[in-house]
């Protein structure tokens, strides 16, 4: 498909004309900052629907990259190489579906430095977007790596009082992930000469090679993740965060940790992947159990909802390495909704955390009589959350049980009590916040949704609903590719097994260099 | 047709829940109860067509989960079971749907409890058309949240939103083992559709497959997991203490979910899966145990309650394990037809309860009511007949469907029988006991209630009474009417391929052979019951009072429920906020953020507060510096190793 319209490469790069656009608009404050916003809202919008094409002209049948771009960049070696398949290609479409609504959530909740903002959030929407795109391990690594300095921006200026420390503890996680990641595609790169991805999938690392290489970056992806016990930096990074920084984390960067599994680990590590599968299975099932149990006991709505996501992450982890079809389509699916279950939860904390500036749970109870708009959508993402038959969020996390319980019983069994920890912890928050009598004073004059609140979420029950009843559109999209995925999973597995029986173990590594 | 028995309550809840607002209280009342009750006539239609002349039918909807081998569609499935099923939900729904209108007169928000109505309505019908484990746990979650908004319906009592989380989370720990069993089942046999399900289960007899660590056998395994999650829904003992609880919800939602329908799913499931338990004499006789220890339990507890809406919540619970010791010993034709006749007067009972609350101006407590007969005389015979339905009356509907429970535990063959068999009869004793109690506390004697009360005591409106006329001819009227047909010598005919019996299995025959003693037991419990009720009522009401206060222990021991509630919140409910706790600050904060981030990042900090006093404000101009920087270090690597 090389030669044809660059429709990735203008998605990516939308967000970008925007933000310069932004960039030299030269007007008073006041009128600079409507500016930002209104440009900022049509950058995204526009972004969404352009990439809605890419959804329409996807080739369902092949699991090939498409809408490839290729274009020489960095000597022979390192090409600037776009595409997408049927695990990257919904990212995209998730990133820039959410983005609108980001813009929106900031409306009026961010008063300072307007244009700074909407430039941060258009270029982390152009990093995103080339990190789902990137079919070069450089430029992967690029926007990977870049997109964490708008998030650390955007939680360092914009953020809460513990803003700084926030801004640090989740800079400090990612970078000494990515440091090893970098190490590691330097070394693929000295093995097989080039940085093109499908060329490295297609190449077939030494089996000792592949445990340093997946360690490398797993390193990277777990924090992204985030996987425990590296996930103390998303509940403050959340807490501290803008409502729209925690969509954009929750909704798209913790998607990237995934992602990159599916992406490097399973199609160029098989046989590590198979060895450290164990491994995170433990963590995820403890991920799941552990941050349940902590997110039953927090006192901040955000805090909450941030623990939540570790947990649900769990579910992800759990199934892409159970490497069958259900746990990987289960993972892609629980990502995807995921993204915008959890955006949609924050958009919830951020409606009256505008209207009372407060986080606290003990702070609310009995909006259910004044808001009852609210307490309706509020209702609908709890629910999805906890993973309700008919929501978005019950056929990703049944279908990763199911497909671990294939592989391993005893861990679909542990994380299936994250079914009822879920309820625990979503309904009880509900519970304080939304029921009971409205006795507080502060509260008797809470407004229930205004107009603009009413259009960010309503797309997003919409999408929570339809997908949970009708999930079919993205099941075809993910269908071929994860089956490919898979295929040649167990097809590498197998030839090694055929080849050498000795299973690197542990104990071997050591001796390796 | 089908589709419309189905969707029309869902169409019924989205109208009275989005437009409710704009349409008024009253249009939204004609529109819920106006669907149920054409949902309701369909469904007697699709009775007759389905289980009397047995036209077996599957109407797929649309496809739902397609991942890999793994299928799932949203598809029909009506079969005698089925049909069973849909006439006992929708007709009991579109009566408590219009008692409704009575009862909830002076609510502000009856839209929204329409709305709710009808959404548990579509959500059990969703369950029991399911051709697949997956709808039909949609369904399972479904009514299980109607359940929860409902209990929680009066939402700024403190108890009602506990007891409304109470309930899904009880529930939620069922569905663990329901999942497990729906994952062992795909695991085992490679589908979730009923059918090839089925077909394959006798081929997997005898095997084991590797469960957590150990070999188990694949059919108990399978079975016991399901189970699981029935008794969950069916609040079956040790996972019954959410249904008391959920008396806390309108009366209405107490007729409809927590007795005639909802509470039955776990019964039906069972039935559901014969084909599967059939497999399974060990399973079965776990189901057998549970049952027959659930029915005497709650019969225990609901001997001595005062709250007259907790009475009848443990005879339901009390029933519903009548129904498993049914399933249980493998009659699961006389399961169903508990199930059939119980949903009648049960709800009749709650709805009668109902209007006693209502006439008493939303008084509960029984030792506040008696001699309420001369004030409202039409409730009172109505709450008779569902009591004399309840204990087994002879040709009432119990008398069939309870009697037929206890002859054919007696005469089963699976090693907890006899205990079934001695548990359900004492039951049926306590169950006439407390049932009497009921009516002489609330209707006779001297009344206890303070004048004020009773100078507004009132019949209740017509759409109350004719509701409750109309289960009170089901409360009489069924067993007698459709006893041959479903525990018949037909009844293999009327039920065909829904229930599946192996060749072994002859009960349905053999309960006709049961000892005259047996036959008649039930009858002299019901006697007994009644006499002792009477004694201790009206003849020498002291004798409750000092009985109680000699057996203080035992007393103490009954009221508290058997301190269940109180032994899980020490064994689960406690720990679990200490764990989080503990976790939280400990894990999290001293161990993972102390080893790692923290003392990083503190020496970070101090760097980079020097350079803040430095270079103030601005921050995002290092951004494009750092991100510069970040492409260069890459760039002279990758040159680097070029070189």
């Amino acid at each position: 498909m090389t030669g044809t319209f660059p429709i990735l490469s203008l998605i990516t790069f939308l967000p970008l004309v925007g933000a310069l656009i932004i960039f030299v608009i030269r007007a008073d404050e006041e009128v600079a900052a409507r500016n930002a916003r209104w440009v900022a809202l049509w950058t995204t919008a526009i972004t969404f629907i352009m990439s809605l094409t890419i959804w329409v002209g996807f080739d369902e049948t092949t699991a090939d990259f498409q809408f490839v771009e290729q274009a020489e960049w960095l000597g022979n070696a390192t090409n600037y190489h776009m595409g997408v398949d049927g695990i990257s290609m919904l990212f995209v479409i998730l990133t820039t579906f959410l983005m609108p609504f980001c813009i929106l959530a900031s409306w009026e909740s961010i008063q300072v430095r307007v244009k700074e903002y909407m430039i941060a959030f258009l270029l982390l929407e152009t990093l995103m977007i080339g990190v789902f795109c990137s079919l070069d391990l450089v430029l992967f690594y690029l926007f990977f790596e870049a997109g964490l300095i708008p998030m650390f921006l955007i939680i360092g200026i914009w953020g809460g009082v513990r803003r700084v420390y926030a801004s640090f503890k989740f800079f400090l996680y990612t970078l000494a992930g990515s440091v090893l990641m970098l190490l590691a595609i330097m070394a693929m790169y000295w093995q097989v000469g080039t940085t093109d991805i499908p060329t490295l999938m297609a190449a077939d690392f030494p089996a000792e090679m592949q445990t340093w290489l997946w360690l490398a970056f797993f390193a990277s992806f777990a924090v992204k993740m985030p996987m425990w016990p590296v996930h103390t930096w998303l509940p403050d990074a959340h807490v501290e965060a803008p409502t729209a920084g925690s969509v954009i984390l929750a909704g798209i960067l913790l998607k990237m940790g995934g992602y990159g599994f599916l992406r490097f680990s399973l199609p160029m590590f098989p046989i590590a992947s198979d060895l450290f599968a164990p491994m995170v299975f433990g963590l995820s099932v403890i991920a799941i159990i552990y941050t349940s149990f902590v997110a039953l006991v927090q006192e901040d709505m955000k805090k909450l909802i941030a623990y939540s996501s570790v947990a649900h992450m769990g579910f992800v982890t759990m199934g892409i390495f159970a490497a069958t079809t259900q746990g990987v389509q289960g993972g892609i699916f629980q990502m995807l909704s995921h993204g915008w279950i959890s955006g949609a939860l924050f958009l919830c904390v951020g409606v009256v955390y505008d209207r009372m500036h407060t986080r606290e749970i003990s702070a609310y109870g009995g909006l259910a009589k004044r808001m009852p708009l609210y307490a309706f959508a509020f209702m609908i993402f709890t629910m999805a959350n906890v993973g309700l038959p008919g929501t978005s969020g019950f056929v990703g996390e049944f279908l990763t049980i199911i497909g671990v319980f294939q592989v391993n019983t005893t861990v679909a069994m542990l994380a299936t009590t994250g079914v009822i920890l879920s309820a625990c912890y979503a309904l009880f928050l509900y519970r304080r916040v939304i029921f009971g009598a409205l006795e507080k004073d502060t509260l008797k004059n809470i407004l229930d949704l205004n107009l603009r609140e009413k259009l960010t979420l309503a797309p997003l029950i919409v999408a929570t609903i339809f997908f949970g009843i009708y999930p079919l559109p993205i099941f075809n999209v993910t269908a071929v590719s994860v089956d490919n995925l898979v295929a040649n999973y167990s097809a590498a597995l197998e030839a090694h097994a055929a080849t050498d029986s000795s299973v690197p173990d542990f104990a071997s590594l050591g001796l390796g260099r | 047709m089908y589709e419309a028995i189905v969707f029309l309550p869902l169409a019924g809840c989205l109208i009275a829940g989005l437009f409710g607002n704009r349409l008024g209280v009253v249009t939204s009342q004609w529109v819920t109860c106006g669907f149920l009750v054409i949902s309701a006539l369909l469904s007697w239609v699709a009775f007759v067509v389905v289980a009397l002349q047995g036209n077996v039918e599957t109407v797929q909807v649309l496809t739902w989960i397609d991942s890999g081998s793994f299928e799932a569609d949203w598809r029909l499935r009506i079969d005698t079971l089925t049909a069973v099923m849909l006439v006992v939900v929708t007709s009991i729904s579109s009566l408590v749907h219009i008692y409704s209108i009575g009862y909830m007169s002076h609510d502000e928000h009856q839209q929204r409890f329409f709305a709710y109505l009808s959404l548990f309505t579509f959500a059990m019908l969703a369950l029991v058309t399911a051709d697949n484990l997956i709808q039909l746990f949609f369904g399972w979650e479904g009514v299980g949240l109607a359940s929860y908004l409902l209990i929680g319906f009066w939402y700024k009592k403190p108890s009602a939103n506990a007891a409304a989380m109470k309930a899904f989370v009880v529930n939620r720990v069922g569905d663990f083992g329901l999942i497990l069993g729906i994952a062992a089942i795909y695991l085992t046999v490679g589908s979730v559709e009923y059918d090839t399900i089925f077909a394959a289960i006798p081929g997997l007899v005898g095997q084991n497959f590797s469960f957590l660590g150990a070999e188990f056998p694949v059919v108990t395994t399978i079975c016991l997991l399901l189970f699981m999650g029935a008794m969950g829904k069916s609040a079956q003992f040790l996972l019954h203490t959410w249904l008391p609880d959920a008396m806390e919800g309108p009366t209405p939602v107490s007729a409809l979910i927590h007795a005639a329908t909802m509470v039955t799913a776990g019964v039906f499931l069972v039935c559901r899966m014969s084909p599967i338990f059939e497999y399974s004499p060990d399973a079965l006789t776990v189901v057998t145990f549970f049952g027959a220890t659930t029915a005497f339990f709650a019969a225990t507890v609901g001997l001595v309650q005062n709250d007259i809406k907790r009475v009848i919540a443990y005879s339901t619970c009390s029933q519903l394990g009548y129904m498993f010791v049914a399933a249980g010993v493998g009659a699961y034709e006389i399961a169903m037809f508990h199930l059939f006749t119980h949903a009648f007067f049960k709800a009749l009972l709650f709805l009668g309860s109902g209007s006693v609350i209502h006439a008493m101006s939303d008084e509960q407590d029984m030792r506040r009511m008696g001699g309420l007969y001369k004030f409202i005389p039409a409730t009172w015979v109505m709450m008779l007949i569902g009591t004399l339905a309840l204990t087994g009356f002879p040709l009432t509907a119990g008398y069939f469907s309870k009697d037929a429970v206890i002859e054919a535990a007696f005469m089963a063959h699976n090693p907890m029988h006899m205990y079934a068999f001695y548990m359900t009869v004492i039951a049926a004793l306590f169950t006439s006991f407390y049932s009497w109690r009921l009516i002489f506390m609330t209707f006779h004697g001297k009344t206890r209630a303070s004048n004020e009360v009773l100078s507004h005591a009132h019949e209740s409106p017509s759409s109350m009474m004719v509701p409750l006329v109309l289960l009170a001819i089901g409360a009489l009227g069924a067993g007698a009417v459709f006893s041959s047909l479903f525990i018949g010598g037909t009844a293999e005919l009327f039920w065909g391929a829904a229930i599946f019996t192996t060749e072994a299995n002859e009960i349905l025959e053999e309960l006709h052979h049961a000892p005259t003693w047996v036959k008649f037991s039930p009858m002299v419990m019901m006697t007994l019951g009644f006499i002792t009720a009477w004694y201790f009522y009206i003849r020498s009401p002291e004798t409750p009072k000092r009985l109680a206060e000699e057996q203080e222990m035992l007393y103490k021991f009954l009221l508290n429920k058997w301190y269940f509630d109180e032994l899980y919140n020490f064994l689960f409910v406690k720990p679990a906020f200490w764990i989080g706790r503990f976790l939280w600050k400990q894990g999290d904060g001293r161990v993972i953020d102390g080893m790692g981030p923290d003392g990083v990042a503190a020496r970070v900090l101090d760097v980079t507060r020097g350079l803040a006093r430095l270079q103030t404000g601005y921050v995002y101009h290092y951004a494009f510096a750092m991100l510069v920087g970040v492409a260069a270090l890459t760039t002279y690597f990758m040159f680097g190793g070029a070189l």
